[in-house]
């Protein structure tokens, strides 16, 4: 809201210098961020709020595809983070960035299983046990596609019992009980808390994905959009993504 | 029925309902505008197109079947008795209706999931619903349910209950009051809730993917389906939803057609 009357400010030629971030003035900048983000951006969101005053960061979570559709169909936003490369090629083929996007995270796969671990899960091989209800992502969506690089490493075809479209999904099926094991995130692992045991996959065996973040060709605030990205490439950044289980990009 | 004077609606009320067509109609036809023509073939008889639509065929006439088998008689109750807690059990019924699918599907998870309320107890005798397509079916049917027991409890309530009064004189015990007067009253009615309860329960997804979740051949019905191709596949989604929308308009004509008193 504030941001369109800033726009519009600007456009009518009112403040030559538009709505930059200065003293005494305020700003709201829009980010469009991958689901598994959800709970390290809004942590990333409030300090980066406090380090800058008179800023306000607005945050849009959803699936990586879902975002770049909504993008395409003309939403507004500022700033892009995606889950996966292959989706965030999918927006700068779109024209949608204003610059080459940057990788400023990386996430693995883990065996998330219920408190306790019931079915005793004790590596990706013995997911296959038939006896063991696991759940995975569908393969057509980035964590599922993940899953499946897994299984090629590992040298074994799950058969789950189910073939969610989020990784929150899988990761709700979880906690919930119903499963007895799902395939998510190392960072999913980490948010989810005492809901969830993790059973880690050894490095050699895991998929590992890059996540780009970049600024919007749309933007009406880039200079402010620039400073978050930023901010997260930088330390503050990158300490609360490692904290979130996130792994620094090489 | 005899015929009355033929009533003429005031013509300003056609501008709101021309615009209120017009907003249901609208997106059906921009829908149309994507269809890619030339794969539509190819795209909706894919395997996982079939299957999807399969299953939700399957699940939804075996849960319309169970709405009938349960929906029918807590219609004639609501309908044709009075007891204490008639209202409060009418409102329970209808809420279905009202809650978000999501959360029907949360709480079926709490009743009849492997931690749930009677899902230990299942599960010792070997029943897992989990992940299964009587998941799928119990999901679809409580749902579905509401809508044959508004539309028949409606009815029950208009025909009146003289020709069972009449009956009851005649010495007809209750069940043969049902059976002969009041089931074959209010058919038509019955057969048109049975529709829209297949109609609904054949949309189903929110309880769905939350209490059955989603794999081809057991739980992936046509909306699972049609959301995850939108992920990758706009067009072959597309094509599924013109599919779904094909089979719904004729459910419902259908519909029109047998509910419509002879």
């Amino acid at each position: 809201m504030k941001r369109r009357v800033c726009a519009l400010v600007a456009m009518s030629g009112l403040i030559a210098t538009g709505c930059s971030n200065r003293p005494g003035e305020s700003t709201t900048i829009t980010v469009f961020a991958a689901a598994s983000l959800q709970a390290t951006f809004t942590r990333l969101g409030a300090q980066f709020e406090t380090a800058n005053p008179g800023t306000t960061v607005m945050f849009n979570f959803g699936g990586s595809s879902d975002l770049v559709a909504q993008l395409q169909d003309g939403a507004s936003a500022d700033v892009f983070a995606a889950a996966d490369t292959v989706t965030m090629d999918k927006a700068v083929a779109a024209g949608l960035l204003s610059a080459r996007p940057a990788v400023f995270a990386t996430n693995s796969m883990e065996i998330a299983v219920p408190p306790g671990n019931p079915a005793g899960v004790t590596s990706f091989v013995s997911l296959a046990d038939p006896g063991i209800a696991v759940v995975v992502c569908a393969p057509q969506v980035p964590c599922g596609a993940a899953t499946r690089t897994v299984e090629q490493n590992v040298g074994v075809a799950l058969m789950p019992v189910s073939e969610e479209n989020s990784v929150t999904d899988v990761l709700g099926k979880v906690i919930s009980g119903e499963a007895d094991a799902g395939v998510v995130y190392v960072s999913d692992v980490i948010s989810a808390g005492d809901a969830v045991d993790g059973v880690p996959i050894p490095t050699a065996d895991n998929a590992t994905n890059d996540y780009p973040i970049g600024v919007l060709k749309g933007s009406t605030s880039a200079d402010d959009a620039g400073e978050f990205q930023a901010y997260v490439l930088g330390p503050e950044g990158q300490q609360v993504l490692a904290e979130g289980g996130f792994g620094t990009p090489s | 029925m005899n015929r009355t004077p033929r009533l003429d609606v005031p013509s300003w009320i056609f501008v709101p309902a021309a615009a209120g067509s017009l907003f249901i109609v609208l997106p059906l036809l921009a829908m149309l505008t994507r269809v890619d023509w030339a794969d539509l073939p190819a795209l909706i008889t894919s395997p996982g197109a079939r299957t999807a639509l399969l299953l939700s065929l399957k699940t939804s006439t075996i849960a319309t079947l169970l709405c009938l088998v349960f929906g029918v008689p807590m219609a004639i109750i609501l309908g044709r008795s009075t007891f204490r807690g008639q209202d409060v059990m009418r409102s329970v019924v209808l809420l279905p209706l009202v809650l978000p699918p999501v959360v029907a599907g949360i709480a079926l998870l709490y009743t009849f999931g492997r931690r749930g309320l009677l899902g230990g107890s299942l599960e010792a005798f070997g029943i897992q619903i989990a992940f299964s397509t009587t998941a799928v079916i119990m999901a679809q049917t409580f749902v579905a349910m509401p809508f044959l027991v508004v539309s028949l409890e409606g009815a029950l309530r208009s025909s009146g209950q003289r020709y069972e009064e009449v009956a009851a004189t005649l010495g007809a015990r209750p069940t043969t009051v049902l059976r002969r007067v009041t089931l074959p009253m209010v058919l038509p009615a019955v057969a048109s809730g049975a529709v829209l309860s297949f109609a609904r329960a054949l949309g189903e997804f929110g309880a769905t993917i939350t209490f059955a979740g989603s794999l081809q051949g057991t739980t992936r019905t046509l909306p699972l389906e049609i959301y995850l191709q939108r992920e990758v596949d706009p067009d072959s989604a597309i094509a599924l939803s013109m599919v779904l929308v094909v089979v719904a308009a004729l459910v419902i004509s259908l519909a029109r057609r047998t509910a419509r008193p002879a």
